[in-house]
């Protein structure tokens, strides 16, 4: 990307905060985020994602995305992926295995239903959604 | 077929054990009763913390947050909440500060934390510049370029209270003060990544979670103290934490929002990554300034300090990874706003990384002052297998214990000094009642002398001294004049050091000697480890009239020295026992015994 000016800066943001908003009820995909840090990759968080990515493929599953971000904290329960499924409530799984992860597509993603016994509590609130 | 309610019960063992299995049951009969099967999805989770207030169960999407919920609540939750859509008002979990009840419809009331420093971390793509961006990423950058003169910054931070979060609590506004009074060309920014505390992982998280907020923070320090040019020395161990800032650095130069004319205005601004060997004297910051010149990293006496003559001579603004990560959003909220948070001299957030003998160990971020007792039980989730709480070492090897009695105390820079011990950067180790503290302070002693830059007689020397007579205790060859001895050289290593290193290296075990006293005699005057720790001082005996013969410790046994028929006492043959303890853990009658 080339250097931008302080008004592409805006105008960027602007863009992008509507994109990463799965609140506006224009943008119906579905999130899966897998957290990437040091923990969560020593815990099985490739295997993880690699699980996730063959799962969506097998069920054809194009209108998911996955994404990759860093560690939450919640390191006793690593790997951690947040799941966002409009009109279901957004959650955090914890000791996603590349099994749990394909139970998770079938289950949460195509089933609409959540995951026993995976379930933890998001460690805080969103300061900066929060601000908007 | 889509849920209208899920109603989520804490499977976690400590809520497990207050009966939340049979509460999940008489919900799910709750549930039947009412014919709500097909619009309420009933669901078992992972441990939520706050266990002491177990069995936990959280409503969504309403996010009604239910406490000390018993099995007969059941059916009230399913009738008033789910059917009649009020929450049970008496169950909310209310805050304890206030004990006003948690208000509906506020979906942080129940949150534990306040994350400022981690807010990025598992939301954004640390590789991905827009997504920072998104999150209000270089607002701050672009607020303090358009709209705030350098003075305007150094106001808004003294505002905010900002503390050094390296550990010794420096107020950063005034580092950032002295640099930009100098008149010079050339000055520097630093960010000190050389996080080295056993137990303390936090810089290497908001690295690899959110590296662009550091970038941006040292570029707004480099328009306010006059400097162009960014260092950031990280250690050569945290090679994800390395890539991701490498890319970020390099995305953010491409888009113009470091490098020349940054968006298009006159100040311009770059980052080098410096790596280190991951010594632990180089997060001491004239010891890493010379590792960055390419010396060898040693400190050397202050003043000048390097605000006013650092990084090649030049005044250089130092500051932690985790104080950079705060500065954006005291610049984008307001330094008002910041200051809101946390206690009267300690302002804002500290993240804490909770390891040891803790259910949930991870990385806590809470306002100062928040108690020891909240972050232990109502985060962490307590000790594992309901062992006792013994001590916490706060501050790492340069830190000290505190104590079950000062559980209540709340945590901010002023407490922790008082109680002996130090913030540091945030390492939280838990101890239970299996942990011995002379042999805790004999680890941290074993890394402060390996660590030890040798430059100065008080450390070097010092330091070894000390962990001589500590090991000697811990091999039952302790004498009764090794306490004043450990006092006097621990007093002369704090005055006489050169650097923070070897000036807070007695902290542990002088800290240890004020609290746990007795077990440190115990080791010396009756050649006894009260806590079975110290090899030398543990015995396993097999009690005759407890053992019936099973002979599960015989076979547990990985050295083979115990004997005995089946159905006939047991023996331990105490001259090959390497007393792993395995026996202890297998007898389940009690009769094998540690002294």
């Amino acid at each position: 990307m080339a250097k931008m000016t302080l008004d592409e800066l805006r105008k960027l943001r602007e863009t992008k905060k509507i994109e990463m908003d799965m609140r506006s009820p224009e943008n119906k995909s579905i999130h899966i985020i897998v957290g990437m840090g040091t923990s969560g990759i020593a815990a099985g968080a490739k295997q993880t994602l690699n699980a996730f990515v063959e799962e969506l493929n097998e069920h054809g599953l194009t209108e998911v995305a996955v994404r990759q971000v860093g560690g939450m904290g919640l390191d006793h329960a690593e790997p951690t992926v947040e799941v966002r499924v409009p009109d279901m409530p957004t959650v955090i799984y914890g000791r996603v295995s590349a099994d749990i992860a394909r139970k998770i597509v079938r289950k949460h993603v195509l089933g609409k239903q959540l995951v026993n016994e995976h379930i933890f509590d998001r460690p805080a609130a969103d300061i900066v959604e929060g601000n908007r | 077929m889509a849920f209208h309610h899920y109603i989520l019960v804490c499977g976690g063992t400590g809520c497990e054990s207050s009966k939340a299995g049979d509460l999940f049951n008489q919900i799910a009969i709750a549930l039947d009763k009412e014919n709500l099967r097909d619009g309420v999805q009933l669901v078992k989770t992972g441990c939520f913390g706050f266990c002491e207030k177990g069995p936990i169960v959280k409503i969504l999407p309403d996010e009604a947050f239910y406490v000390n919920v018993k099995p007969e609540d059941a059916a009230e939750i399913v009738q008033e909440h789910i059917v009649k859509g009020r929450p049970v008002d008496r169950l909310l979990y209310r805050e304890a500060e206030s004990k006003e009840h948690a208000r509906f419809d506020d979906i942080s009331f129940y949150q534990k934390q306040f994350r400022i420093v981690l807010r990025n971390c598992g939301a954004i793509n640390p590789e991905s510049t827009e997504e920072y961006i998104a999150r209000d990423g270089y607002l701050a950058l672009e607020k303090v370029l358009t709209s705030m003169t350098p003075d305007d910054v150094i106001a808004e931070l003294k505002k905010s209270g900002l503390r050094g979060r390296g550990g010794a609590g420096f107020p950063t506004w005034r580092k950032w003060e002295f640099t930009k009074a100098v008149q010079e060309e050339t000055k520097y920014v630093v960010c000190n990544a050389d996080e080295g505390d056993p137990g303390a992982y936090m810089d290497r998280s908001v690295l690899e979670g959110d590296p662009h907020s550091v970038l941006e923070a040292m570029a707004i320090s480099g328009f306010t103290c006059g400097a162009s040019k960014g260092f950031i020395y990280i250690r050569a161990e945290y090679p994800l934490a390395i890539r991701r800032l490498q890319i970020a650095i390099e995305q953010a130069t491409a888009m113009g929002l470091l490098g020349d004319n940054i968006l298009g205005t006159d100040f311009s601004f770059s980052i080098e990554i410096r790596l280190g060997a991951g010594a632990f004297v180089c997060g001491e910051e004239t010891a890493l300034l010379a590792s960055i010149q390419g010396e060898r990293g040693m400190p050397v006496p202050r003043p000048p300090f390097p605000a006013v003559k650092g990084l090649w001579q030049k005044p250089t603004v130092i500051n932690n990874v985790e104080t950079w990560a705060n500065i954006p959003v005291i610049i984008t909220r307001g330094g008002d706003w910041f200051a809101k948070v946390g206690t009267e001299k300690s302002r804002g957030t500290k993240v804490f990384a909770l390891t040891g003998k803790i259910q949930n160990s991870g990385l806590v971020e809470v306002p100062m002052g928040t108690t020891l007792r909240d972050i232990i039980y109502n985060i962490g989730g307590g000790i594992p297998d309901g062992k006792a709480f013994k001590a916490v070492q706060t501050g790492g090897p340069s830190g000290g214990v505190i104590t079950a009695e000062y559980l209540d105390t709340p945590i901010d820079y002023e407490h922790l000094q008082e109680l002996g011990s130090i913030m540091g950067s945030g390492g939280m180790i838990v101890m239970d009642e299996d942990d011995c503290m002379v042999d805790v302070c004999k680890f941290y002693l074993g890394f402060t002398v390996e660590e030890s830059c040798g430059k100065c007689a008080p450390c070097r020397v010092g330091g070894r001294k000390l962990y001589n007579i500590l090991d000697r205790i811990t091999k039952g060859q302790g004498k009764q004049e090794d306490l004043a001895k450990i006092e006097d050289i621990g007093h002369a290593m704090q005055r006489a050091s050169l650097c923070g290193l070897g000036q807070t290296a007695p902290n542990p075990v002088l800290s240890v000697m004020k609290y746990f006293r007795e077990e440190l005699e115990a080791h010396i005057t009756e050649d006894k480890c009260p806590a079975g720790v110290c090899k030398d001082l543990v015995h396993y005996f097999i009690l005759p009239d407890k053992c019936i013969g099973c002979t599960l410790c015989a076979r547990r046994c990985p050295v083979n020295v115990i004997s005995g028929e089946r159905k006939q006492i047991h023996e331990i043959d105490q001259s090959g026992c390497i007393k792993c303890g395995e026996c202890y853990d297998a007898c389940k009658f009690g009769a094998v015994v540690r002294r």
